[in-house]
């Protein structure tokens, strides 16, 4: 089967990569482009460790082609940080262990900022059914949420 | 081993600073099992029987040989001729059969043939073309019916020494234990109850797929790199499986994705070194999310019968159970440790227990974090539940009434040396939770959980730096934060900042033994033998002032980092810090470091009471946990954050087990729910914050008191949740998991 060739802009820049029709974008950013953040766990959108963002919108990359990522604008969670600062969410991870395994952690990173930008100011149930979609085995979820609700707190006093 | 240096205040141990590996994993720079790449990689891919129980009559691979992409064709014929041998004794061979299956396929996944090709689109394309000739065979995948007399027999002759004889092929080690005379104990309750509980297998679910990587040549030498929780017996059941000595097998251990037991054995490592062996070439395996659930071992399902006698005052007279643990088509189903877990919260004069271990055709069982314990914590707590309720006695009072304490003869044996299972159940019973108000509709359920924690064979080595920063080199994957509470313990020991050490999980080629990251071992075991390398390098610092000072080395002492002057005639000289000791050690003695090899054994059995409410909506049948509370006996938390980190993990998980997940066979002996839509692990709105108590009651076998924390957390949940949904719901359930329509039935079934 012949292969087909992607123009798309990943975290700021214009790749491209040539992509059998049946792979997924996970498997183009993985395999292609060594972006090795997003991570397959499931492969069928349950798990939400795949999660990147496409033209502003949060998607299990599993479940998209990639070819359908041509002209589009793509974030993943080596983009979130800016140069050496990290994102308010990812030093907050860290200070509040709200991560053990890690295996989720950029899915969860990617879908929280997605949440703060939609809703700053989000309540605890809000925050839980938002992620919902993103499968955590280790933490019981319980310092995640808590992480994510004090930065967003933080960043609405900062801005 | 000298406890003498067991220290009352700690500058670091209990504070909880920033993971070391923090910033790798939150910007996504951490290299996990599938995250690994090499030059002329190919792809692997395993095909697997679509059958319960069939005989392989042929397997033709000629199709797939011929396919331009493929460079390799495995099946059972490419691997050593490991002998079998009854019972667990043959575990080599158990796990070679696990992993390629030779004359039958014993479960729906059990692999069959591989191939590695130039992608991994081509490699799944050319399992295809792989034709298997199977003669379908009768199937159980239940554990009673895999013990019934007419039941399909998994393979003659798998039993141990220990299965009385006349029973069952498929029951293959019989386990029995106790003390006191069970039947006098029951004619002096004044109440007895026997209930059956039955629970489903469930999956470990780690987020992370197996994966890896392996290189093998024809000259006997390979590099594997690979998800594991412990790569030393990776390397030794690797290398005994491809027939190649173990030394000249380097295996490195990924970053992990989660364990929780799962990944404690091999399963598309053998695999992929025999494919690359064939090929010449390095090959990749990762495995789908359904063949995770499929061939990876999920918990043993269980049916179990216990019977308990109690005095009106609430002491129990006598405990008797029966449990029997289905294991998949190997042995290895943790029937002893169920029944000796089962009773060991409690002081008993009367008590006996039974285990069996049972065959059936579904995948081979792995542990799952206290394998065994919470299903009979689910059995024996429920039924303490129900005398409660009964006789109208407080569930917390009734259990301090009967709590094991130092010098307890346990239900399986020895005697208790100090444990904190009381100060648990106080802290329950001090705690606002246990005394809330409930609403209308919900219930309150507590139970108490037992986990023997485990040492194991240990290696670490410390290196110091001219600078007098620190390199720590341990064997235990760091699954959940381990990095920090090594750098913990050995800055406490050394006296340098917690920043100034770097903890690196070494390979196989790098450090010696290590057992595996289970048991809840890790900050016990590698922690105890990163105090004891720390020491060691301590010792030769202290040599090297003591000869610089010109005084003996026994005038010489560590504090805060520094060498000292200690005693009359040690003469008077200024403190000596590290960093001005390992600046020169070139040239006054050579490098310092420190080492520990040996094998701890005062892990320090744990227990833990958890408190839980829960509400059932009588329309639908729908549980939801409105408020958890773990409180458990950490002997000293090293890093608080990652221990409540544990306690709440092991709540969720057996929030999972008690409500919603479970292995579903269909009449056809092929698992229907395998991919995470259709196995439900709890999803963040599913539940409540999780709070937690930190009890530390010290264990004398660890310098700074450490147990073990990681698996009791999911021993009190299933029990916890039942007694609450019980109460909620006003009718017992008994059978795992309270699905919905399980309580829909039992709301009927009881109006």
């Amino acid at each position: 089967m012949s292969k087909f060739h992607v123009t798309t802009q990943v975290n700021g820049d214009e790749v491209e990569f040539l992509c059998d029709p049946r792979e997924t974008l996970l498997d183009c950013l993985r395999d292609k482009l060594n972006l090795t953040g997003a991570k397959e766990g499931c492969g069928t959108g349950d798990c939400g460790a795949c999660s990147v963002s496409v033209d502003g919108r949060l998607v299990c990359s599993c479940l998209m082609l990639g070819v359908e990522a041509e002209g589009k604008t793509i974030e993943t969670v080596e983009g979130l940080a800016d140069g050496e600062v990290l994102h308010p969410l990812q030093q907050k991870f860290i200070e509040r262990a709200a991560l053990q395994c890690g295996i989720c952690t950029p899915g969860i990173l990617v879908a929280a900022k997605a949440l703060l930008e939609k809703n700053p100011d989000p309540t605890e149930e809000e925050t839980r059914y938002w992620l919902a979609g993103n499968l955590c085995r280790c933490t019981g979820y319980d310092k995640i949420i808590r992480a994510v609700m004090e930065t967003a707190a933080e960043m609405r006093e900062a801005s | 081993m000298a406890l003498d240096d067991r220290k009352s205040q700690f500058t670091f141990v209990g504070t909880s600073p920033d993971r070391p590996d923090g910033l790798d994993k939150v910007t996504g720079r951490a290299k996990y099992g599938a995250d690994a790449y090499a030059p002329g990689m190919l792809h692997g891919a395993i095909l697997r029987s679509p059958h319960a129980h069939a005989r392989i009559v042929k397997i033709d691979t000629s199709k797939a040989e011929a396919h331009k992409d493929v460079k390799a064709v495995v099946t059972r014929a490419d691997f050593a001729k490991v002998p079998f041998k009854p019972g667990l004794e043959g575990e080599f061979w158990n796990v070679l059969e696990n992993v390629m299956a030779g004359d039958k396929a014993l479960y729906d996944g059990h692999a069959v043939a591989a191939v590695a090709a130039t992608s991994a689109l081509s490699a799944r394309d050319a399992l295809k073309l792989i034709d298997v000739e199977y003669e379908v065979l009768p199937h159980v995948t239940d554990v009673d019916k895999a013990m019934a007399p007419d039941a399909p027999v998994i393979r003659e002759g798998a039993a141990d020494y220990s299965v009385p004889e006349g029973m069952h092929p498929n029951v293959v080690r019989y386990h029995e234990s106790g003390h006191g005379d069970v039947e006098a104990g029951f004619a002096e309750a004044d109440l007895v109850i026997e209930d059956r509980f039955v629970t489903e297998a469930t999956h470990q679910g780690y987020i992370e797929p197996h994966a890896c990587l392996a290189s093998l040549g024809n000259d006997g030498k390979g590099e594997l790199w690979c998800t594991t929780q412990g790569h030393w017996i990776a390397q030794k059941t690797c290398a005994a499986l491809l027939g190649i000595e173990t030394a000249q097998l380097r295996v490195s251990a990924s970053e992990i994705g989660g364990g929780f037991g799962g990944k404690t054995t091999v399963f598309i490592e053998p695999v992929a070194l025999a494919l690359s062996r064939k090929a010449n070439r390095p090959v990749k395996i990762v495995m789908t999310r359904s063949e995770v659930f499929r061939a990876t071992g999920p918990t043993s399902s269980a049916s179990m019968d216990v019977k308990i006698g109690m005095k009106k005052d609430g002491t129990i007279s006598a405990a008797q159970g029966v449990f029997r643990l289905q294991g998949g088509a190997f042995p290895g189903a943790p029937g002893d440790l169920t029944a000796m877990c089962a009773f060991a919260p409690y002081n008993l004069t009367n008590v006996k227990q039974t285990g069996y271990d049972v065959m059936s055709n579904r995948p081979k069982q792995a542990a799952y974090r206290a394998p065994g314990a919470p299903m009979a914590a689910f059995a024996v707590e429920s039924v303490i539940d129900e005398m409660c309720n009964e006789l109208g006695l407080d569930p917390v009072e009734v259990r301090l009434k009967n709590a094991a304490h130092e010098g307890t003869k346990a239900s399986f044996g020895p005697r208790y040396e100090r444990i904190g299972l009381v100060e648990t159940l106080e802290a329950a019973k001090a705690h606002p939770h246990y005394s809330a108000p409930l609403k209308p509709g919900q219930g309150r359920g507590i139970s108490c959980g037992f986990w023997f924690n485990h040492g194991g064979e240990t290696s670490v080595s410390l290196a110091l730096s001219e600078d007098g920063s620190a390199q720590l080199m341990v064997g235990t994957p760091d699954i959940g934060g381990s990095r920090a509470s090594m750098a913990l313990m050995a800055a406490e020991v050394l006296g340098i900042p917690y920043e100034n050490i770097r903890v690196t999980i070494a390979d196989t080629a790098t450090l010696g033994y290590n057992d595996v990251s289970h048991g809840s071992r890790v900050t016990y075991a590698s922690g105890l033998a990163t105090i004891k390398a720390a020491h060691h390098a301590v010792e030769k610092l202290c040599e090297r002032a003591a000869a610089k000072w010109g005084i003996p080395v026994d005038a010489v002492k560590w504090e805060n980092g520094c060498a000292v002057p200690s005693g009359s005639n040690a003469g008077d000289f200024d403190p000596m810090p590290l960093a001005d000791i390992t600046a020169d050690m070139g040239s006054t003695g050579g490098p310092i470091s420190g080492h520990f090899e040996a094998t701890p054994e005062g892990a320090g059995v744990s227990f833990g009471t958890h408190i839980v409410d829960a509400e059932v909506d009588p329309e639908t049948g729908k549980t939801s946990i409105t408020r958890y509370t773990v409180i458990q006996d950490a002997g000293k938390a090293i890093h608080p954050s990652y221990v409540e980190g544990q306690f709440q993990g092991g709540a969720a998980q057996g929030i999972g087990w008690a409500l919603n997940e479970e292995y579903v066979y269909g009449e056809d002996g092929r698992l229907q729910n395998s991919i995470f839509l259709d196995y439900r692990v709890p999803v963040a709105s599913d539940l409540p914050m999780i709070d937690t108590v930190i009890v530390e009651v010290p264990n004398p076998g660890h310098p700074f008191g450490v147990r073990g924390v990681g698996e009791t957390g999911i021993v009190p949940p299933l029990a916890a949740i039942a007694n609450a949904v019980s109460n909620a719901a006003g009718v017992r359930m008994r059978q795992l998991p309270m699905s919905p329509p399980r309580i829909l039935a039992a709301l009927k079934g009881n109006g």
